[in-house]
Protein backbone atom coordinates (compact mmCIF):
# COMPACT_ATOMS: atom_id res chain seq x y z
CA UNK A 1 0.00 0.00 0.00
CA UNK A 2 2.48 2.25 1.15
CA UNK A 3 4.80 2.23 -2.34
CA UNK A 4 1.10 4.13 -4.10
CA UNK A 5 1.47 6.99 -1.26
CA UNK A 6 4.01 9.26 -2.91
CA UNK A 7 2.63 9.12 -6.98
CA UNK A 8 -0.73 9.43 -5.19
CA UNK A 9 0.55 12.34 -3.80
CA UNK A 10 2.25 13.69 -6.28
CA UNK A 11 -1.30 12.79 -8.20
CA UNK A 12 -2.72 14.75 -5.50
CA UNK A 13 -0.87 17.57 -5.68
CA UNK A 14 -0.86 18.34 -9.97
CA UNK A 15 -4.66 17.57 -9.38
CA UNK A 16 -4.77 20.56 -6.95
CA UNK A 17 -2.95 23.15 -8.55
CA UNK A 18 -4.89 22.24 -11.99
CA UNK A 19 -7.53 22.93 -10.02
CA UNK A 20 -7.00 26.32 -9.04
CA UNK A 21 -5.42 26.77 -12.48
CA UNK A 22 -9.10 26.34 -13.99
CA UNK A 23 -10.58 28.98 -11.54
CA UNK A 24 -8.10 31.43 -12.74
CA UNK A 25 -8.87 33.84 -15.73
CA UNK A 26 -5.83 34.54 -18.03
CA UNK A 27 -7.16 37.17 -19.85
CA UNK A 28 -7.22 39.17 -16.00
CA UNK A 29 -3.68 40.67 -16.27
CA UNK A 30 -3.38 42.76 -13.17
CA UNK A 31 -3.29 46.56 -13.67
CA UNK A 32 0.12 47.75 -12.30
CA UNK A 33 -1.56 51.32 -12.40
CA UNK A 34 -3.67 50.76 -9.33
CA UNK A 35 -2.50 52.99 -6.62
CA UNK A 36 -0.73 55.46 -8.82
CA UNK A 37 -2.13 58.53 -10.12
CA UNK A 38 -4.73 58.27 -13.08
CA UNK A 39 -2.85 59.39 -15.79
CA UNK A 40 -3.63 62.90 -17.13
CA UNK A 41 -5.29 63.54 -20.65
CA UNK A 42 -7.03 66.40 -22.05
CA UNK A 43 -9.84 65.17 -24.73
CA UNK A 44 -12.34 66.68 -26.80
CA UNK A 45 -16.00 65.68 -25.99
CA UNK A 46 -17.86 63.55 -27.69
CA UNK A 47 -21.32 65.33 -27.60
CA UNK A 48 -19.86 68.81 -27.65
CA UNK A 49 -17.00 68.48 -29.35
CA UNK A 50 -15.50 72.08 -28.82
CA UNK A 51 -15.71 71.10 -25.02
CA UNK A 52 -12.64 69.54 -23.17
CA UNK A 53 -12.78 66.26 -20.94
CA UNK A 54 -10.04 66.30 -18.25
CA UNK A 55 -9.37 64.02 -15.35
CA UNK A 56 -8.55 67.27 -13.46
CA UNK A 57 -11.75 68.45 -14.13
CA UNK A 58 -13.04 66.30 -11.55
CA UNK A 59 -10.45 66.34 -8.33
CA UNK A 60 -12.13 66.02 -5.19
CA UNK A 61 -14.81 63.60 -5.91
CA UNK A 62 -14.46 59.80 -6.37
CA UNK A 63 -15.53 58.84 -9.77
CA UNK A 64 -15.74 55.50 -12.52
CA UNK A 65 -13.80 55.83 -15.83
CA UNK A 66 -15.44 53.66 -18.35
CA UNK A 67 -13.81 52.80 -21.48
CA UNK A 68 -16.46 51.77 -24.42
CA UNK A 69 -16.96 51.55 -27.48
CA UNK A 70 -20.10 50.99 -29.61
CA UNK A 71 -18.64 48.45 -31.78
CA UNK A 72 -18.00 46.38 -28.33
CA UNK A 73 -20.17 43.46 -27.09
CA UNK A 74 -18.95 43.52 -23.59
CA UNK A 75 -20.12 46.94 -23.72
CA UNK A 76 -23.69 45.98 -24.38
CA UNK A 77 -23.67 43.19 -21.72
CA UNK A 78 -22.64 45.98 -18.67
CA UNK A 79 -24.55 48.66 -20.31
CA UNK A 80 -27.87 47.83 -17.85
CA UNK A 81 -25.23 47.61 -14.83
CA UNK A 82 -24.21 50.88 -15.24
CA UNK A 83 -27.53 52.57 -16.22
CA UNK A 84 -28.37 51.31 -12.43
CA UNK A 85 -25.58 52.67 -11.16
CA UNK A 86 -26.20 56.10 -12.94
CA UNK A 87 -29.58 55.97 -12.12
CA UNK A 88 -29.40 55.58 -8.25
CA UNK A 89 -26.37 58.60 -8.07
CA UNK A 90 -23.64 55.93 -5.97
CA UNK A 91 -21.35 57.65 -7.68
CA UNK A 92 -20.80 59.06 -11.52
CA UNK A 93 -19.16 57.13 -14.31
CA UNK A 94 -17.45 59.18 -17.14
CA UNK A 95 -17.33 57.43 -20.61
CA UNK A 96 -14.42 57.08 -22.94
CA UNK A 97 -15.05 56.80 -26.48
CA UNK A 98 -12.09 54.00 -27.45
CA UNK A 99 -11.38 53.18 -31.09
CA UNK A 100 -14.92 54.13 -32.61
CA UNK A 101 -16.55 56.78 -34.88
CA UNK A 102 -18.69 59.40 -33.62
CA UNK A 103 -22.15 59.00 -35.04
CA UNK A 104 -22.05 55.59 -34.42
CA UNK A 105 -21.09 56.47 -30.59
CA UNK A 106 -24.16 58.89 -30.41
CA UNK A 107 -26.29 56.13 -32.44
CA UNK A 108 -25.66 53.53 -29.68
CA UNK A 109 -26.31 55.58 -26.93
CA UNK A 110 -29.24 57.27 -28.17
CA UNK A 111 -30.67 53.79 -28.54
CA UNK A 112 -29.63 52.06 -25.63
CA UNK A 113 -29.29 55.35 -22.75
CA UNK A 114 -26.47 57.17 -21.95
CA UNK A 115 -25.19 56.64 -18.01
CA UNK A 116 -22.54 59.09 -18.83
CA UNK A 117 -22.22 63.25 -17.90
CA UNK A 118 -19.61 63.36 -20.12
CA UNK A 119 -17.65 61.28 -22.38
CA UNK A 120 -14.34 61.87 -24.29
CA UNK A 121 -13.42 60.72 -27.12
CA UNK A 122 -10.14 58.40 -27.34
CA UNK A 123 -10.18 58.27 -31.29
CA UNK A 124 -6.79 56.61 -31.58
CA UNK A 125 -6.23 55.13 -28.58
CA UNK A 126 -3.51 56.56 -27.01
CA UNK A 127 -4.92 57.63 -23.39
CA UNK A 128 -6.12 53.85 -23.75
CA UNK A 129 -2.25 52.79 -23.64
CA UNK A 130 -1.74 55.02 -21.03
CA UNK A 131 -4.19 53.50 -18.67
CA UNK A 132 -3.02 50.24 -20.02
CA UNK A 133 -6.19 49.25 -21.15
CA UNK A 134 -6.15 46.00 -23.82
CA UNK A 135 -9.90 45.27 -24.39
CA UNK A 136 -12.92 46.90 -23.87
CA UNK A 137 -14.84 47.44 -21.18
CA UNK A 138 -12.24 48.24 -18.64
CA UNK A 139 -13.76 50.52 -15.68
CA UNK A 140 -11.61 52.49 -13.21
CA UNK A 141 -12.33 53.60 -9.66
CA UNK A 142 -10.71 56.89 -9.38
CA UNK A 143 -10.34 58.58 -5.97
CA UNK A 144 -11.08 62.01 -4.56
CA UNK A 145 -7.07 62.40 -4.96
CA UNK A 146 -7.58 61.27 -8.33
CA UNK A 147 -5.36 58.04 -8.30
CA UNK A 148 -6.62 54.87 -9.38
CA UNK A 149 -7.90 52.45 -6.60
CA UNK A 150 -9.38 49.58 -8.75
CA UNK A 151 -9.47 48.28 -12.47
CA UNK A 152 -12.67 46.01 -13.71
CA UNK A 153 -11.48 44.25 -16.62
CA UNK A 154 -14.07 43.17 -18.95
CA UNK A 155 -17.77 43.72 -18.15
CA UNK A 156 -18.94 45.42 -15.28
CA UNK A 157 -21.17 43.02 -13.50
CA UNK A 158 -23.86 42.96 -11.02
CA UNK A 159 -21.54 40.71 -8.68
CA UNK A 160 -18.28 42.86 -8.79
CA UNK A 161 -20.86 46.25 -8.34
CA UNK A 162 -22.11 44.92 -5.13
CA UNK A 163 -19.08 43.09 -3.64
CA UNK A 164 -16.18 44.96 -4.70
CA UNK A 165 -16.94 48.94 -6.91
CA UNK A 166 -19.85 49.95 -4.39
CA UNK A 167 -18.40 49.07 -1.32
CA UNK A 168 -14.73 50.41 -2.31
CA UNK A 169 -16.91 53.80 -3.30
CA UNK A 170 -18.31 54.22 -0.15
CA UNK A 171 -15.03 53.84 1.88
CA UNK A 172 -13.68 56.36 -0.47
CA UNK A 173 -16.17 59.05 -0.71
CA UNK A 174 -16.22 59.09 3.51
CA UNK A 175 -12.33 59.97 3.22
CA UNK B 1 -3.90 32.17 -70.98
CA UNK B 2 -0.16 32.93 -71.81
CA UNK B 3 -0.62 36.59 -71.62
CA UNK B 4 -2.63 36.47 -68.71
CA UNK B 5 0.00 34.30 -67.21
CA UNK B 6 3.11 36.52 -68.63
CA UNK B 7 0.67 39.69 -67.44
CA UNK B 8 1.05 37.72 -63.42
CA UNK B 9 4.34 37.01 -63.65
CA UNK B 10 5.46 40.66 -64.72
CA UNK B 11 3.06 42.26 -61.75
CA UNK B 12 4.86 39.89 -59.35
CA UNK B 13 7.33 42.18 -58.43
CA UNK B 14 5.62 45.07 -58.34
CA UNK B 15 3.56 43.35 -55.28
CA UNK B 16 5.99 43.42 -53.31
CA UNK B 17 6.99 46.23 -53.72
CA UNK B 18 3.14 47.70 -52.37
CA UNK B 19 3.09 45.51 -49.49
CA UNK B 20 6.22 46.99 -47.70
CA UNK B 21 5.01 49.82 -45.12
CA UNK B 22 5.07 52.92 -46.32
CA UNK B 23 8.13 54.92 -46.01
CA UNK B 24 9.77 53.43 -43.04
CA UNK B 25 13.50 53.96 -42.03
CA UNK B 26 14.87 50.34 -41.91
CA UNK B 27 16.80 51.14 -38.82
CA UNK B 28 13.99 52.02 -37.32
CA UNK B 29 11.92 48.76 -38.05
CA UNK B 30 14.89 46.82 -37.47
CA UNK B 31 15.21 48.00 -33.47
CA UNK B 32 11.22 47.63 -33.68
CA UNK B 33 11.55 43.94 -34.84
CA UNK B 34 14.22 43.42 -32.31
CA UNK B 35 12.30 45.31 -29.57
CA UNK B 36 8.82 43.55 -30.50
CA UNK B 37 9.87 39.44 -30.03
CA UNK B 38 10.60 40.44 -26.18
CA UNK B 39 7.35 41.75 -26.01
CA UNK B 40 3.78 39.72 -25.57
CA UNK B 41 0.55 41.16 -27.36
CA UNK B 42 -1.99 41.54 -24.40
CA UNK B 43 -4.74 40.58 -26.41
CA UNK B 44 -3.67 37.21 -28.09
CA UNK B 45 -1.33 36.28 -25.53
CA UNK B 46 0.88 33.57 -26.90
CA UNK B 47 2.08 35.82 -29.40
CA UNK B 48 4.34 38.40 -29.56
CA UNK B 49 3.89 42.08 -30.16
CA UNK B 50 6.02 41.65 -33.78
CA UNK B 51 3.68 38.57 -34.77
CA UNK B 52 -0.04 40.00 -33.42
CA UNK B 53 -2.46 41.53 -36.03
CA UNK B 54 -4.68 42.30 -33.42
CA UNK B 55 -5.44 46.04 -33.41
CA UNK B 56 -4.02 46.95 -30.29
CA UNK B 57 -0.39 45.06 -31.15
CA UNK B 58 -0.74 47.33 -34.27
CA UNK B 59 -1.26 50.83 -31.99
CA UNK B 60 1.71 49.46 -29.65
CA UNK B 61 3.94 49.17 -32.45
CA UNK B 62 3.22 52.59 -33.50
CA UNK B 63 3.87 54.01 -30.34
CA UNK B 64 7.27 51.59 -29.91
CA UNK B 65 8.10 53.35 -33.32
CA UNK B 66 7.44 56.60 -32.46
CA UNK B 67 9.84 56.32 -29.17
CA UNK B 68 12.11 55.19 -31.41
CA UNK B 69 12.14 57.97 -33.42
CA UNK B 70 12.57 59.77 -30.47
CA UNK B 71 15.75 58.17 -29.84
CA UNK B 72 14.56 56.60 -26.71
CA UNK B 73 16.84 53.64 -25.11
CA UNK B 74 15.18 49.74 -25.42
CA UNK B 75 15.50 50.51 -21.58
CA UNK B 76 12.61 53.41 -21.33
CA UNK B 77 10.67 51.92 -24.38
CA UNK B 78 10.38 48.70 -22.20
CA UNK B 79 9.57 50.55 -18.55
CA UNK B 80 7.08 52.87 -20.53
CA UNK B 81 4.72 49.26 -21.32
CA UNK B 82 5.94 47.78 -17.99
CA UNK B 83 4.03 50.79 -16.30
CA UNK B 84 1.27 50.38 -18.19
CA UNK B 85 0.83 46.55 -18.34
CA UNK B 86 2.34 44.96 -15.98
CA UNK B 87 5.45 42.15 -16.37
CA UNK B 88 3.48 40.50 -18.63
CA UNK B 89 4.48 42.49 -21.56
CA UNK B 90 7.86 41.05 -21.33
CA UNK B 91 8.44 37.38 -22.14
CA UNK B 92 11.08 37.06 -19.93
CA UNK B 93 9.91 38.55 -16.42
CA UNK B 94 12.38 40.06 -14.47
CA UNK B 95 13.94 38.30 -11.40
CA UNK B 96 11.45 39.78 -8.68
CA UNK B 97 10.16 38.20 -4.73
CA UNK B 98 6.59 37.44 -6.81
CA UNK B 99 8.73 35.68 -9.37
CA UNK B 100 11.32 33.78 -7.31
CA UNK B 101 9.28 30.47 -7.89
CA UNK B 102 9.05 30.91 -11.41
CA UNK B 103 13.01 30.99 -11.82
CA UNK B 104 14.35 29.24 -9.04
CA UNK B 105 11.08 26.18 -8.93
CA UNK B 106 12.53 23.82 -12.00
CA UNK B 107 15.45 24.10 -10.64
CA UNK B 108 14.07 22.89 -7.14
CA UNK B 109 12.30 20.05 -8.97
CA UNK B 110 15.65 18.79 -10.84
CA UNK B 111 17.42 19.18 -7.49
CA UNK B 112 14.28 16.54 -5.38
CA UNK B 113 13.80 14.74 -8.96
CA UNK B 114 17.87 14.19 -8.21
CA UNK B 115 18.15 12.98 -4.30
CA UNK B 116 15.45 11.00 -5.00
CA UNK B 117 17.15 9.04 -7.99
CA UNK B 118 20.10 8.81 -6.14
CA UNK B 119 18.47 7.47 -3.33
CA UNK B 120 16.26 5.12 -5.03
CA UNK B 121 19.52 3.50 -6.64
CA UNK B 122 21.34 3.11 -3.65
CA UNK B 123 18.54 1.64 -1.74
CA UNK B 124 18.13 -1.46 -4.28
CA UNK B 125 22.04 -1.58 -4.67
CA UNK B 126 21.50 -2.73 -1.00
CA UNK B 127 18.70 -4.86 -1.25
CA UNK B 128 20.77 -6.78 -4.52
CA UNK B 129 23.42 -6.92 -1.96
CA UNK B 130 22.05 -7.95 0.93
CA UNK B 131 20.18 -11.37 -0.46
CA UNK B 132 22.50 -13.63 0.45
CA UNK B 133 21.96 -16.85 -0.86
CA UNK B 134 22.91 -20.90 0.63
CA UNK B 135 24.93 -23.44 -1.29
CA UNK B 136 21.93 -25.00 -2.13
CA UNK B 137 20.21 -22.56 -3.60
CA UNK B 138 23.37 -21.44 -5.37
CA UNK B 139 23.48 -25.46 -6.66
CA UNK B 140 20.32 -24.86 -8.44
CA UNK B 141 20.72 -21.45 -9.38
CA UNK B 142 23.86 -23.13 -11.75
CA UNK B 143 21.76 -26.47 -12.91
CA UNK B 144 19.30 -24.29 -13.97
CA UNK B 145 21.38 -22.06 -15.92
CA UNK B 146 22.83 -25.11 -17.22
CA UNK B 147 19.55 -26.72 -18.40
CA UNK B 148 18.92 -23.51 -20.01
CA UNK B 149 21.93 -23.82 -22.13
CA UNK B 150 21.01 -27.42 -23.25
CA UNK B 151 17.89 -26.48 -24.56
CA UNK B 152 18.69 -23.65 -26.61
Amino acid sequence: MSRFLLPLTIFAVVVGFLAVGLTLNPREIPSPLVGKAAPDFSLPQLHEQDKVFSPKDLAGQVWLLNFWASWCSGCKTEHPVLMQIANSGAVPIYGMDYKDQRDEALTWLNRWGNPYPIVGVDLVGRVGIDYGVYGVPETYVIDKQGVIRYKQIGPVTEEALAKTILPLVKELQAQ
Amino acid sequence: MIWLALMMLLSGPAWAEEARPLGDDPVVEARLKTLAVELRCLVCQNQTLADSNAPLAEDLRREVRAMIVKNMSDQEIIEFLVSRYGDFVLYRPPLKLTTTVLWVGPFVLLAVGAIALVVALKRRGQKVADAAITEEEHRRVEQLLSEGVKRS
